[in-house]
């Protein structure tokens, strides 16, 4: 046990290291992009004094590794600075909207996740037959569609009858119910963009399996296929699983732009869509480092729970 | 035996055929064989691989293995028809009154739970007792397999436990429904000789306690001299004969049998020892390891040209580690490796081109050691090619020589992939590759082990002629005492890292011994059925002695 934890204290200080890295990145992509920020925020009308005056005020004629620092130590304490567009705290700006989208992909992994172990499990035990093919061709179909595409599939459905809404309007007013009935389409839309490769994995992994010979010596102790499956070779498939199931998650957060502009959702991507045409570079930078904080930390979370789950790796000779 | 003639019939196999499927036709495995075995009997299955053995054992369960199928006959399991059985009724019976203990027990325990689940599965989900009482009783099977710490040991998972310990928890769990029947596959083969006695014993004695059927697949003689009443001999999925033990032993009748039985007397003339000459390669006081431990502890021995040094020990004795370390792959902490009296550079990658042709390699898994995407021109070319900068025509005309060389027409194979060759002719290509580089000095790990014993013997003579066609020195390295007596000039014994005691083989074969080269030597089977009863009570007479 004492290995795990000095295994999680290395792991978080890659991924502090990793997020240090990401933030330069940002900000020195952020700092590539063409155009003047106080031209931006002023208009064409502007005098060249008024510009200077104001490019002043923000800092903006200080050397760029200074505005890094100041950037940076501002972010490490929850301070992103204020937005350019709404003259806001980017942080209350971003607050609100993160909490939407971690609903959001909780709400579709909620979905996704059993449901793509199951099929998995299924299509894994009954491999080759009728349920096998069809669960892999409609899984195949709809990661094959682009994800404005089936949300748009299911509005026509699921919408235009008045069965769901096609827009949703949170307010920090609305009950958890109408939370969830609200953004079912957007969370559906998700499931079905992520379940087949969470789902074809799961089925590989355990397939990958069938022929140990462990399995055999399970069902030559008379164990039900199911059995075989679910306790026998599960356990084994547990590590590229989780490592799927975590890659998609990181996607539930930092890849649903697409489906948050087509339903209005309030959620960062669409923050972030706004963002970039207002040229209100703090905010993408602030959304930038989220999602990047994001990916290392599931990552981190798949690494630890593959090595929990492996006796090998847990209990030492 | 006679005491088991008048005991009720418990498993009758009548005309079994059954179908393997490669590609899209199905071919037979087993051709129509009979087998009838009584309550608390225990029939040997020998055969060389693809004899059909464990195909024919598992067939006992009303089970095929998946791209198999019984196409014809009976199986009657203690009056139920397995064949028209429904498949629910036979998985009731597996593991309950029909249990099965495979050839790798590492590889067949689940690697994802503690060795006492694995125990209790059987039965508590066949319903034959709760988990209290399945835990305790395993405790009781465990000390009943004479494993250390019965009480600890089942909390452990398996990569925990040592092989010969994981092979006697395996025979516990199948013996956990208290089976009618138990079909061993291979149970030691997989085992170092002074572990299988032990496994062996254990496996005798409990299948006596209980008073079980067995059937002991085996391809090794004489193992199942010691453990079955009976003897059936199979080839090609074929029955050559069967008889009881003793009879079969002394008198066989089919000339495939007594070809079986002659192997063992196989052994190369005796050369004379040499006294003088720099020795092809010396290795001086090495010490070398991986991490924090040292694998090897300041050993030395020397080969001289035309001479073959057999390197024996158990698993983890150090002996690949020493080959390593020779090939330059693992640079030792102290010592030095000569070549021709001239020190070798420890790490490979500062070796010339012409140093490194001078020691070549041949592997135990000739299987995994051959790129299965090239052709035998190029397997046996490329090393041409590299070391001796042979092209064209040249090149053409050295693969064909190899070829010959080992004895493959050089026109039926040289365009063959890996996989279109049997596994001796696999070994022999191992050879071949070794040989282009025209090499002083081979390092055979094992080439032998995964090898049936007529198809061993084959490649121990062509080892044997190209060694004094060529001057070569070789190293053999194996666990195995039959081959060190059939093809050793000299013998460095092994122990934890550390040689115990070498010089030429007749005299290690000759007493006195170093006591571990002794425990070796006692432990290697033979074909007298009486010899593991013999050895148990002698070594128990010497520890009482001793106490």
């Amino acid at each position: 046990m004492r290995d795990i934890w000095g295994m999680i204290g290395r792991r978080l200080l890659l991924g502090l290291l990793t997020l240090f890295v990401i933030s330069v990145v940002i900000f020195g992509a952020t700092e590539l992009l063409p155009g003047d920020l106080a031209r931006e925020l002023l208009g064409q009308s502007a005098t060249e004094e008024t510009l200077a005056a104001l490019r002043d005020q923000l800092g903006l004629n200080d050397p760029a590794p200074l505005r890094y620092w100041h950037w940076l130590t501002g972010a490490i304490q929850g301070d992103f600075g204020v937005s350019m567009a709404t003259k806001k705290p980017i942080a209350d700006l971003v607050g609100a909207r993160l909490g939407n989208t971690l609903f959001l992909a909780l709400y579709a992994a909620a979905l996704s996740v059993p449901l793509s172990l199951a099929l998995g499990v299924m299509a894994a035990l009954w491999r080759n037959s009728v349920f096998d093919r069809a669960s892999n061709a409609l899984a195949l179909t709809s990661i094959s569609f682009p994800e404005f595409f089936v949300a748009y599939i299911l509005v026509l459905w699921l919408a235009q009858s008045g069965l769901f809404p096609s827009m949703v309007r949170i307010t920090p007013a609305t009950t958890f119910g109408d939370r969830l009935y609200m953004a079912f389409l957007p969370a559906l839309t998700l499931t079905l963009v992520v379940t087949a490769h969470m789902m074809r994995m799961t089925r590989a992994a355990i397939i990958n399996l069938l022929a140990s010979p462990y399995i055999e010596m399970a069902r030559l102790k008379g164990m039900s296929p199911l059995r075989v499956v679910l306790r026998h070779a599960v356990p084994n498939a547990l590590a590229p699983i989780i490592n799927v199931v975590a890659l998609n998650l990181a996607y539930l957060i930092t890849g649903v732009v697409v489906v948050e502009v087509v339903f209005v959702y309030p959620g960062l991507g669409q923050l972030m869509v706004d963002a970039v045409t207002n040229r209100d570079i703090a905010v993408v930078q602030a959304i930038a480092l989220i999602f990047a904080a994001a990916y290392v930390l599931l990552n981190l979370i798949a690494d630890v729970l593959s090595t929990v789950t492996n006796p090998r790796l847990m209990h030492r000779r | 035996m006679s005491e088991t003639s008048a005991k009720p019939v418990l498993l009758t196999m009548r005309g079994i055929r059954i179908d393997g499927r490669s590609e899209d036709t199905w071919s037979p495995i087993i051709k129509g064989v009979d087998l009838t075995l009584r309550k608390g009997e225990v029939i040997g299955l020998i055969g060389e691989s693809g004899a059909g053995k464990s195909t024919l054992g598992l067939a006992a369960m009303g089970f095929t293995r998946d791209g198999c199928r019984i196409s014809g006959g009976t199986i009657d399991f203690d009056g139920i028809d397995l064949m028209k059985a429904p498949e629910a009724e036979r998985r009731a019976l597996r593991g309950k009154r029909i249990a099965y203990v495979a050839q790798s027990a590492a590889a067949s325990f689940n690697p994802a739970h503690r060795l006492i689940d694995q125990y209790c599965e059987a039965p508590v989900q066949h319903g034959v007792m709760s988990r209290e009482k399945a835990e305790a009783d395993a405790v009781e099977l465990y000390r009943r397999m004479r494993l250390p710490n019965p009480e600890e040991i089942g909390f452990r998972y398996p990569h925990q436990v040592s092989g010969g310990q994981l092979q006697r928890a395996m025979t516990a769990m199948a013996m956990s429904c208290r089976p009618d029947l138990i079909i061993f596959d291979e149970p030691t083969t997989a085992l170092d000789v002074t572990t299988q006695i032990e496994v062996l014993a254990a496996i005798r004695d409990i299948v006596a306690q209980f008073d079980t059927a067995a059937i002991y697949i085996t391809h090794d003689l004489a193992v199942v001299a010691q453990m079955a009443d009976r003897i059936k001999v199979l080839l090609r999925g074929d029955e050559v004969e069967e008889a009881d033990t003793r009879t079969m032993l002394r008198a066989p009748k089919e000339d495939y049998t007594k070809s079986l039985w002659a192997v063992r007397s196989y052994a190369r003339p005796v050369q004379p020892p040499v006294t003088t000459g720099v020795p092809v390669v010396s290795v001086q006081n090495v010490t070398a390891g991986y991490g924090a431990a040292d694998v090897l502890k300041n050993i030395g021995f020397d080969i001289h040209a035309r001479r073959t040094v057999a390197v024996v020990g158990e698993s983890g004795s150090g002996k690949s580690t020493a080959a390593r370390v020779i090939t330059g792959l693992l640079p030792p902490r102290q010592g030095r490796i000569l070549f021709d009296g001239q020190p070798l550079p420890a790490d490979y990658r500062q070796r010339s081109r012409d140093q490194l042709r001078q020691a070549q390699m041949i592997y135990q898994m000739a299987d995994t050691a051959l790129n299965p995407k090239l052709r035998l021109r190029e397997l046996i070319g490329r090393p041409a090619e590299m070391y001796l900068g042979l092209k064209g025509k040249a090149l053409t005309e050295r693969i064909r020589d190899l070829l010959r060389l080992i004895e493959l027409e050089p026109d039926r194979f040289i365009d063959r992939l890996p996989s279109e060759l049997s596994g001796g002719q696999k070994q022999r290509i191992g050879i071949a590759r070794a040989l282009a580089a025209e090499p002083r000095f081979i390092i055979c790990d094992e080439v032998t082990s995964a090898l049936d014993q007529l198809v061993a013997e084959g490649i121990l003579k062509l080892l044997d002629r190209i060694q004094s066609e060529f001057n070569l020195a070789y190293m053999f390295i194996t666990h195995d005492l039959a081959t060190v007596k059939a093809i050793a000039d000299e013998v460095v014994v092994m122990q934890n890292g550390r040689v115990v005691e070498q010089g030429p083989k007749e005299e290690m074969f000759q007493p006195p011994h170093d006591p571990y080269t002794e425990l070796l030597l006692s432990s290697v089977p033979e074909m007298d059925p009486d010899w593991l009863t013999r050895l148990l009570a002698e070594r128990a007479a010497k520890r009482e002695g001793q106490g």
